[in-house]
């Protein structure tokens, strides 16, 4: 099966590893991955900031980069769910909302595409240590993946799992809102460090690098020994 | 009439609300039985997901058709005696209101609680005429004895723990019992039962009017209201004009969403029904009663994007879930109607003028939308709300350079490949092992309460591009 990575800009920037990691998982599925170069941002940074135009021009950019691919699969609930949302911003446009249809429809969050779309609940791992795991909001409520994250992680072996408290709440990060107000956001993230420590996890796993670099640089600073890390780590360790 | 409560900015408003440990336990404990309440509910009726689609659809179509609905209850109500006046804006619908007591001569009014009646700000306006007026809602009295406002839709005292309450009443009315729960209800009750009893006017607001019956609904667990509209001589009703359904059927499964959500029960103790004037053979209610249709600014909101805004049947479960609202408290939005619909109703009631911090207030998490028993996009709203803030371009002019900077950047590949290369040496003056501890511009805020992880040398592309190079060799 041919898939065509779409890293999303801050796992490009940022965390080359989770792309890496991906990348391997799923040549070891079978997968034969390229990567598109003239993809950028997904352009959820205007959107939900209202800015709608600029917005719109990553999209374009986006449907563009993709338009040969058979599927597109990103490691973030995110920015896939914000390519879900194509449709819905192009509505109406002769000329952009048939591609945008086209691009949604073949667009998969990383673990969704491995348990919903390969059919394939474990993917061969071994992870020692304790683990819990963050659902991150636009995963679970936008694009309404629940499930399959946690299908793959307890079937990691040597892995201890435990459920996160409350965590169907927002950590705050929240794209411009952690930087809109930073006030709000301070309390939301702290209140998510609190319920990660109460877990006694050594690991915080999660399919959004954009809240796991927000919890992950919180942990830190108040210097906690919790390890935040990208989901795809652990499905791409053979320890 | 401004929604806001009080003349402060919103960056105030949220750190008094953050500082505020008292409010925060009592909300946080709050939400916790709430949401766990309204889960079991949903489970026990089961097919709650169909549920939630039928009550979207009886919204849709009420607020599709609301011309033709209220005309139907405004006949109704007066083929039963009543008046009907529509008021389209707060002041009409205070000065009707204020009128009527001042024909009665009333030198007592007892209110059941109304959201609207806070919105138009009608407690006030009555204060000009010299008429006493008494909320008899228990949350409501404890904040009337405080002169404080709700902080929420449905439990306005959600902010006051026991103690504080206990506190008010020895304060204002000579209590000396314990801050237990039931011995502060029955002072309240003592206190409020003469109120009722010596009352000349009641006003109620409506949860849901019946177009078909001409019909007033309400949900309390004190069955106050029901002492409001049997006891005076003259009852006043004050509706929010999309407060309607069709007919009683539609009314039972709004309410029953209604109560679910809004409290985690499957009815409240107390279902009130009113229906006009006193009839010959009935023992009870008004000889006058009035009702007042208030506009206030919902009209903005038909045909527009934001017409769902009036599909709320006011329950305050998105308010429940909120974890914005949990840590600054309903106050600190400023607003009559707090949490997430009332960041989403407030400008389109009042404008942005007053309210544009208000649509920024969310991280658009989507709990509220989850939640919501109608299926109001409430979050898509929200972004709505900043496309139209974008629009009037009344945003800050940082702002618009940086976003016109992100359009460029995700319209390019070109300019976006570069940024790839480019963001690990431009940060490296803040950089130290690999954190970024005090960051600047727009990253100071970030950095202020946590570390950012620094940009590696090497992006992915970077390395995929090698990669793919070491396998050609
Ligand atoms: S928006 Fe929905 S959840 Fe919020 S109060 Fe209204 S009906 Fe309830």
């Amino acid at each position: 099966m041919k898939v065509s990575l779409f890293i999303t800009c801050i796992s490009d920037i940022m965390f080359p590893n989770v792309g890496k990691n991906t990348v391997e998982i799923l040549e070891r599925l079978g997968c034969e991955v390229d990567f598109p170069t003239l993809q950028t941002c997904c352009g959820q940074p205007a959107y939900n900031s209202g800015y709608l135009e600029e917005a719109k021009g990553s999209m374009k950019q986006m449907i563009r980069a993709f338009k040969d691919a058979e599927y597109v699969v990103g490691p973030s609930g995110s920015c896939v769910g914000m390519i879900r949302e194509y449709p819905h911003v192009f509505k109406g446009d002769s000329e952009w909302e048939k591609p945008a249809q086209e691009l949604a429809a073949k667009t998969f969050e990383l673990t969704q595409f491995i348990v919903d779309v390969l059919g394939v609940k474990d993917v061969g791992s071994t992870f020692k240590g304790k683990v819990t795991y963050h659902p991150s909001c636009h995963m679970t409520r936008i694009l309404g993946v629940k499930d399959a994250p946690k299908i793959l992680l307890q079937n990691v072996k040597g892995i201890e799992f435990v459920e996160l408290p409350s965590g169907e709440d927002c950590c705050g990060f929240g794209g411009t809102f952690s930087v809109k107000k930073p006030e709000i956001s301070a309390e939301m993230v702290k209140e998510k460090s609190r319920h990660v420590t109460e877990t006694g996890a050594e690991y915080l796993v999660g399919g959004d690098m954009g809240c796991l670099m927000n919890i992950g640089g919180r942990m830190q600073r108040e210097g906690k020994n919790v390890k935040v890390i990208h989901i795809s780590e652990i499905l791409n360790t053979h320890n | 009439m401004s929604l806001k409560l009080e003349d402060i900015p919103f960056e105030e408003g949220v750190q008094k609300g953050i500082e505020n440990d008292f409010m925060r336990q009592a909300v946080s404990g709050a939400q916790g039985r709430f949401r766990a309440g309204r889960l079991k509910q949903a489970q026990e009726l089961g097919n709650w997901e169909d549920w939630r689609k039928l009550g979207e659809e009886i919204r849709t179509h009420t607020v599709n058709h609301i011309d033709f609905y209220l005309h139907q209850l405004s006949e109704q109500v007066e083929k039963r005696g009543g008046h009907v006046y529509f008021a389209e804006t707060a002041e009409e619908a205070n000065s009707y209101i204020k009128q009527v007591i001042q024909t009665k001569n009333a030198k007592k009014i007892v209110k059941s609680k109304s959201m609207v009646t806070e919105e138009i700000g009608l407690n006030d306006a009555l204060a000009e005429t010299g008429t006493e007026v008494v909320e008899s809602d228990l949350g409501e009295w404890i904040l009337q004895l405080e002169g404080d406002h709700p902080s929420h839709i449905v439990t306005p005292a959600l902010h006051k723990n026991k103690e504080q309450i206990r506190k008010t009443f020895a304060q204002k009315r000579g209590y000396t019992g314990s801050s237990e729960p039931e011995e502060l209800a029955a002072f309240a009750r003592k206190q409020l039962r003469s109120d009722f009893l010596q009352a000349d006017v009641g006003i109620t607001g409506c949860n849901f009017a019946i177009a078909e019956s001409g019909t007033i609904t309400l949900v309390t667990n004190e069955g106050n209201a029901d002492m409001v509209w049997t006891v005076p001589d003259t009852l006043i009703t004050v509706m929010g004009m999309e407060r309607i359904v069709p007919t009683w059927e539609e009314m039972e499964v709004l309410v029953g969403l209604l109560t679910r959500s809004a409290v985690g029960q499957k009815l409240t103790s107390y279902i009130t029904a009113y229906t006009g004037c006193r009839e010959e053979d009935e023992i009870d209610g008004p000889n006058d009663y009035h009702l007042v249709i208030v506009d206030n600014g919902r009209s903005n909101a038909l045909g527009t994007e934001f017409q769902a805004a009036l599909h709320c049947i006011r329950c305050g479960s998105c308010i429940n879930v909120c974890p914005v609202y949990r840590h600054i408290g309903g106050h600190a939005y400023n607003s009559v109607y707090p949490g997430p619909i009332g960041a989403v109703l407030t400008p389109v009631l009042d404008g942005y003028d007053d309210h544009k911090d208000l649509p920024y207030a969310s991280s658009l998490c989507g709990a509220c939308t989850e939640a919501c028993p109608v299926r109001i996009p409430l979050h898509e709203m929200l972004v709505l709300h900043r496309q139209k803030i974008v629009e009037n371009g009344d945003t800050p002019f940082a702002e618009k350079m940086m976003m016109k900077g992100v359009g460029m950047w995700g319209g390019s590949p070109f300019v976006y490949k570069m940024s790839t290369k480019l963001a690990h040496s431009a940060l490296k003056p803040w950089t130290k092992d690999e954190t970024i501890e005090n960051g600047p511009g727009p990253l100071k805020a970030w950095t202020a309460v946590r570390n950012l992880a620094a940009p590696p040398k090497q992006s992915f592309r970077s390395w995929f591009e090698n990669r793919k190079k070491d396998g050609e060799n």
